[in-house]
């Protein structure tokens, strides 16, 4: 069995080689679907015998480019997906032959209108409440819209047996995922926050192969054993469990200032953590209702109202023992910074709510930010 | 027992020297191009000025932007540091919240009865609200930061809507242009200030109504009488300054520092 050092090695090795793979798997005849979000039900875009990746939007580099079509002032995240496919410099990009979008928030969804131009971009009409049955119909409707654009598209079919092979592997993953994110309920944490989403970031360009998967796994029990053996890698530090806008390379910085000023980011409830992955979906019930069940229920700040994020959260702080609760809030980005008042509210344990973008002109005040924080919690 | 906290601001440097936890001396020096040499310099020069060596201090806390450039035992944010220098300075005001604007930023803090901080807010990112929109607008209005502090308290400050800096600039221009008198629109822009900081507490638990409301006011701004009066019309509550409030990092610093020799020797004893 190998190391722990020695398959972080490998899990940051893959995630640059992510486009290479799906080069490869284009050459082979594969089908590739961009996504954006994790509304996205990826069981369908697989059923259909295509890869769904998820496509660049988390670095500075493109939003310049962006800004030429789209107002400044405009979530970062948007701006960057945006720029990305303008540049053509998103090689997930460049090789899907579909982008499925989610009406979320305003920005994304208008933006998808122009992304439309540029490559064909199913949008999906995302209602904006989790609990009535109204809206679930619509979403399951939705998703049944999805499969039959996909084989147009695609020129297959999506059969029901498909969809729940689909189904069943996809809960697999998300359970690999639980069982390696549960490992930081251990107190003091058995990893840091740094290591924590490298294994998110490379979970992202996994594809669905059973290798990565079975890394995942295997990380997990080295962990937990070398724990159990009284193995500590990081020294004992305040808790802090981040949320807010989905996590991304720009926002390394933050959970930077967090564990180099005192502190150890144990969970990340944020899109690209926890969120999308804490529920699974019914594989009793027929695919297309367990599918519209599992994917409305996703606790995104897009949903009014989104009582079901502040009982994650509060359960979060709960099981990992957290000390405080970092809200990441993305500039212009309405939804959770208006949501930051009711978390807030909710957690119990000290709060703070940093808004930022992606640009690294801010790490230093970051750093007092963060810094100020946990020395509140001394 | 000696210690010393060293709070190297982006304008100014400040050194405090404690002796027992009681005063001894204090400092301030500009920043300059460098902190790390301006610290360094400051320190020594506090130590000269004392007959003093490094030998001497038990225990040096860094404290504001420059903190890491500098050598110390501790490095302690502004904001902690500021918390604790106002206990010392506000020991008797019953003070809650700190209200700090600085030459390049502004905070506001919370604190709970044993003054350690509840809640803060910070703003770095933009000039509104800070000392430096101060600046670009006495460089605008041809006139200099200390006319900012001696203007008639009858007049009506003329109303600014802009926050920005940017659009303040052209928006006063008009105002100008328009004939309305330049001691109501300093009043004016100084109110933005007030209006902004007002914002901030409030924002961290600030209300008027709380009992326990005392609100010191830091910082380079605070020096400004009509900046305090007009805060003070916002908040409906007397403000609490110092001659001294510059310091309240350093000697915050100075004071941690202190706290901790003081712990370790009975610790070891
Ligand atoms: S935060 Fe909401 S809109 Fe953004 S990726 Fe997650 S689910 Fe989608
Ligand atoms: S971070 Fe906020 S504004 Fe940006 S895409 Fe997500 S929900 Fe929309």
């Amino acid at each position: 069995m190998r190391d722990v050092e020695s398959i972080f090695e490998e899990m940051r090795n893959a995630i640059p080689a992510g486009p290479v793979r799906i080069k490869e798997a284009v050459d082979k005849g594969k089908k590739i679907v961009g996504c954006y979000c994790a509304y996205t039900p990826y069981e369908v875009i697989r059923a259909a015998g295509a890869i769904p990746v998820t496509l660049c939007s988390t670095s500075d580099k493109p939003i310049a480019a962006g800004e030429e079509h789209l107002p400044r002032n405009l979530c970062p995240l948007i701006k960057s997906s945006y720029g990305f496919a303008l540049t053509d410099t998103c090689p997930y990009f460049h090789f899907c032959s579909v982008v499925v979008g989610e009406t979320t928030c305003d920005g994304k969804k208008k933006m998808y209108e122009l992304l439309n131009r540029l490559r064909p971009t199913h949008v999906m009409q995302l209602p904006q409440t989790y609990a009535d049955p109204a809206s679930l119909a619509l979403w399951k409707t939705e998703i049944e819209r999805l499969a039959r654009r996909l084989e147009s598209e695609l020129d297959v079919t999506v059969a029901e047996s498909d969809l729940k092979r689909e189904i069943a592997k996809r809960n697999e993953e998300r359970r690999v995922l639980g069982d390696f994110y549960a490992l930081s309920t251990l107190n003091p944490a058995p990893l840091s926050g740094l290591e924590l989403n490298i294994v998110n970031e490379f979970f992202k360009v996994s594809f669905g192969d059973e290798k990565s998967l079975e890394l995942i796994r295997e990380l997990t029990s080295r962990l937990r054993e070398n724990y159990k053996e009284g193995e500590r890698r990081v020294a004992p530090k305040k808790r802090v469990i981040v949320t807010g806008c989905p996590t991304g390379k720009s926002l390394e910085k933050v959970f930077n200032a967090i564990e180099e000023n005192g502190g150890t980011i144990v969970a990340f409830e944020n899109c690209g953590g926890i969120k999308p992955n804490y529920e699974l979906v019914d594989e009793t019930l027929p695919p297309y209702d367990a599918l519209a069940a599992k994917y409305l229920g996703i606790p995104c700040s897009c949903m009014s109202p989104n009582n079901k994020r502040l009982d994650l959260l509060e359960k979060l702080v709960a099981d990992y023992y957290a000390d405080g609760v970092v809200d990441v809030i993305l500039q212009a980005c309405h939804t959770y910074n208006v949501e930051t008042f009711l978390v807030r509210e909710r957690v119990k344990v000290p709060y703070i709510a940093v808004e930022t973008d992606y640009y690294q002109g801010d790490a230093e005040q970051l750093a007092t930010r963060m810094g100020a924080f946990i020395e509140m919690m001394n | 027992m000696y210690t010393i906290g060293a709070d190297i601001g982006s304008v100014a440097v400040k050194v405090v020297l404690l002796e027992d936890g009681e005063w001894r001396d204090g400092i301030i020096v500009p920043t300059g191009w460098n902190p790390k040499d301006s610290g360094s310099e400051a320190i020594s020069a506090i130590l000269n000025q004392n007959d003093l060596t490094r030998a001497h201090i038990a225990r040096v806390v860094s404290t504001g932007y420059g903190r890491n450039s500098i050598e110390c035992d501790e490095r302690i944010t502004e904001i902690t540091c500021h918390a604790k220098g106002a206990k010392i300075i506000f020991e008797r005001g019953g003070v809650r919240f700190v209200l700090d604007i600085g030459g390049q930023d502004s905070k506001a803090i919370s604190l709970d009865e044993k003054w350690n901080v509840s809640d803060f807010l910070m703003n770095d990112k933009c000039a509104a609200g800070t000392g430096r929109f101060l600046q670009n607008m006495a460089v605008m209005l041809e006139c200099e930061l200390k006319d900012f502090s001696a203007l008639p308290n009858d007049i009506e400050p003329h109303a600014i809507s802009s926050m920005c800096t940017v659009f303040a600039e052209s928006e006063i221009v008009g105002l100008l242009a328009q004939g309305v008198d330049k001691q109501a629109l300093m009043l004016g822009i100084l109110d933005s200030v007030a209006s902004r900081a007002e914002g901030m507490l409030r924002r961290v638990g600030f209300n008027s109504g709380r009992s326990a409301r005392g609100v010191a006011f830091t910082g380079g701004a605070s020096r400004s009488i009509n900046l305090a009066e007009l805060l003070e019309r916002r908040l409906g509550v007397p403000l609490l300054t110092s001659e001294m409030s510059q310091y309240a990092g350093a000697l915050g610093a100075a004071e941690i520092a202190f706290r901790e020799v003081l712990s370790r020797t009975r610790g070891a004893g």
